[in-house]
């Protein structure tokens, strides 16, 4: 009995000595220094009238928490354009998990009277209200990339074109078929999620522009926007087209997922289009030893700019370049595409 | 039961070994050698498994035969009809170890929310630079730990700090996802290592390796609950937990166990979508809890516990495989997908409780409240 109890203590010193040897190994391996950081996007000042220090300004932030490479971008560009000003103070408050969360959170902010809110909103139509409010409290809304339905509810929308890069990304694809003259092009195209406007959006834009070309969609499979979506979503997608002209993907954060799934099925036998214009997608474009060749242009760099306005609007100025002693009520950033012979040029907005 | 005819056909099934440690199971599935002479296997209690997962296939034949019809320009090619079925079965691989986890869970009457949020941390953990550095044997070992540990943790809250399962593994959701997104940085991590993102593209005679490792866990997964005393005490303590415990068996201890073994189940699900996505993200593996959870049920597990079959969850993985594989040929859009999937779940429960043995009685039945 006192042998075996022996034993038995002997063999739980043994486990947990393990237990705990496997645990101080893990947790160092929580350590994730990145071997290249990604550089925040921020406009120095320059010199300009816009530059120079105005009265202190407090400018409130909210973004989700989605664990993507893009809406990260978004935060930490933010944060790096408020530290580039002296006169700005960032007030950031986590938005928590859904559109009722961020609302809760956005309240908690109203209630600290920042001087302007700079919001990238779950969903433009759910907080829309929270627009409205703010607005009526005196506190101006800049609105990034998910557009307020209601023109009262925001002093400023700032935001990509995402209709616009669905025409880029046709216009790309529909000139390279010409030049490879090809007839009756299989084309195919992997959304993110689409219950989001922005997607719908992009696919419109997509669609319209091949049809203007007589061209049309052949299968289009809609992924979440994260990695294994994208690679579980094209592998379905490439068994249901055995040959494929031309591919365009909507998100270059799912893209790595995409573009794995096309490895392992041995598909080369098209080129594919990216979108928003990660720095993994553009470093792949200039290789030139993927199957994709070009991306357009979706950029997280709409947060610093966002920051920047905010400042002025704070501060009751306009930009310095305009004539308008006001900054302006909309801004829509153009999509562009990059390919083998410009991505080094747009790679420093890569996120 | 009472009009079951006495026939006396012997199936071969029958003649299974019994093993001994069945006896010690107290509400283990008692079909017992003196009572095989008046039922016959296939009506009995021991068939009952094997007419449910025949219900599954007869579904799966069912989707094959709508996806010959829509697309036979394609189903007219051997060798795509082939590759086909490997891409559904690729597709099954991870969600289908989850599963297996899964399913020990419920049969011994609990559930596990958290296995979605387990392989997004076990994915992102073995993802970090720190760990890549150890190359694929330290991003294997930190996946399977991470897991095993987090089921664990899982375990010992529902067994020794009695909270009711739902809460325990919802409350591990949300902090499993928190703490892969605060070691992420919310950042999509790409793996560096040749070995791991191989294991998806690496084929052994022609078959994928990921459905050989789906295989191994399947073939374990089943030994273990058929064949074992941890598979008995795992159908007793689902069955009825008190018997269990007065028939000695360590209740607290064997929950532990079932959680434990999920969350390993989750580590290798981590390494497999790791290596298909090459990367890991905080964000993946999102709602894998509910298409496990609904193929366990659709394969014929009770949600309450105590009675459930590997093969049966195994096939209800690959049904909903098979069901996405349909709609993407046939390029139908993921929201009817959705759909089609809900009422497929329902279907194949109402399916099973139409059993074949009981169908004349079915119909008697419902002939008499009618009429």
């Amino acid at each position: 009995m006192t042998q075996h109890s022996r034993d038995m203590s002997r063999r739980r010193l043994l486990f947990g000595g393990a237990a705990v040897g496997a645990g101080v190994l893990l947790a160092g391996c929580t350590s994730n220094e990145k071997q290249t950081p990604t550089e925040a996007q921020t406009k120095a000042a320059d010199g300009g009238g816009n530059a120079e220090p105005g009265k202190q300004v407090t400018i409130g932030f909210s973004a989700p928490a989605e664990s993507h490479g893009w809406i990260a971008a978004i935060t930490n560009n933010a944060k790096a354009q408020a530290a580039a000003y002296s006169d700005v103070q960032l007030k950031s408050v986590e938005a928590g998990a859904d559109a009722a969360a961020q609302r809760a959170a956005l309240s908690t902010l109203i209630a600290e009277r920042p001087d302007v809110i700079v919001l990238l909103p779950f969903d433009g139509k759910e907080l829309n209200s929270f627009g409205l409010e703010a607005m009526k409290a005196g506190i101006p809304v800049v609105n990034l990339d998910r557009a307020f339905p209601d023109a009262k509810a925001y002093r400023l929308q700032i935001k990509g074109d995402n209709y616009g890069m669905g025409v880029a990304a046709a216009t790309f694809i529909v000139e390279q078929l010409k030049a490879k003259n090809v007839s009756n092009p299989v084309i195919a195209e992997i959304a993110g999620m689409d219950e989001l406007e922005l997607t719908q959006e992009r696919t419109q834009g997509f669609n319209d522009t091949l049809a203007q070309n007589g061209l049309k969609v052949a299968n289009r499979r809609a992924a979440r926007f994260t990695i294994d979506s994208g690679q579980q979503e094209t592998s379905q997608l490439l068994q249901a087209l055995p040959k494929i002209d031309a591919i365009w993907n909507h998100d270059d954060d799912q893209g790595i997922g995409v573009l794995a799934a096309i490895n392992q099925a041995n598909r080369n036998e098209f080129f594919m289009v990216g979108g928003a214009g990660s720095k993994k997608a553009m470093e792949d474009i200039k290789a030139d030893n993927t199957v994709l060749k070009a991306t357009v242009t979706y950029s997280p760099s709409m947060a610093s700019s966002a920051i920047s306005l905010a400042r002025l609007i704070g501060q009751g100025r306009g930009m310095s370049d305009l004539v308008e002693l006001q900054v302006p009520k909309e801004i829509i950033l153009a999509s562009e595409t990059i390919t083998k012979e410009n991505a080094s040029d747009y790679l420093k907005l890569g996120f | 039961m009472s009009d079951g005819p006495s026939t006396t056909t012997q199936l071969p099934a029958q003649s299974a070994p019994v093993d001994p440690a069945a006896t010690e199971a107290a509400g283990g599935r008692a079909a017992t050698p003196g009572s095989a002479g008046r039922l016959s296997w296939w009506h009995g209690d021991g068939g009952e498994g094997a007419r449910r997962n025949l219900a599954l296939i007869g579904v799966l034949v069912v989707l094959f035969v709508i996806g010959a019809a829509t697309r036979s320009d394609l189903y007219s090619n051997p060798d795509w009809v082939w590759a086909n079925m490997l891409i559904i079965l690729k597709l099954a691989s991870v969600a289908g170890v989850v599963t297996v986890g899964m399913t020990f869970v419920i049969i011994g009457g609990g559930i596990d929310l958290s296995v979605g949020a387990i392989v997004a941390l076990a994915g992102v953990w073995s993802t970090t630079v720190a760990t890549q550095s150890f190359g694929a044997g330290g991003m294997i070992f930190t996946a399977i730990v991470v897991g095993l540990a987090v089921g664990l943790v899982n375990g010992t809250l529902i067994a020794y700090g009695r909270l009711v399962p739902f809460i325990a593994t919802l409350a591990m959701l949300v902090a499993a996802r928190g703490l892969a997104a605060e070691i992420s940085d919310k950042q999509t991590q790409i793996s560096q290592n040749t070995t791991i993102n191989g294991i998806a593209s690496t084929n052994l005679l022609g078959i994928p390796l990921l459905v050989y490792i789906l295989a191994a866990v399947v073939a374990a997964g089943w030994v273990l609950l058929n064949r074992t005393t941890f598979g008995r005490r795992t159908v007793a303590v689902g069955g009825n937990p008190e018997a269990a415990r007065l028939a000695g068996i360590d209740v607290k201890r064997h929950t532990l166990m079932l959680y434990g073994l999920s969350g390993l189940c989750c580590g290798i699900a981590a390494i497999m979508l790791t290596a298909q996505a090459t990367s890991a993200q905080a964000g993946m593996a999102n709602l894998y809890e509910l298409d496990a959870i609904a193929a366990v049920i659709i394969g014929g597990t009770l949600l309450s516990g105590g009675r459930g079959t590997i093969i049966g969850s195994l096939l209800g993985v690959i049904i909903f495989a098979t069901i996405t594989n349909l709609f993407a040929i046939n390029g139908l859009s993921v929201e009817a997908q959705n759909m089609v999937k809900g009422g497929i779940i329902v279907a194949a429960v109402l399916i099973q409780q139409v059993q074949f043995g009981t169908l004349s009685q079915f119909f008697r039945r419902n002939r008499l409240t009618t009429g």
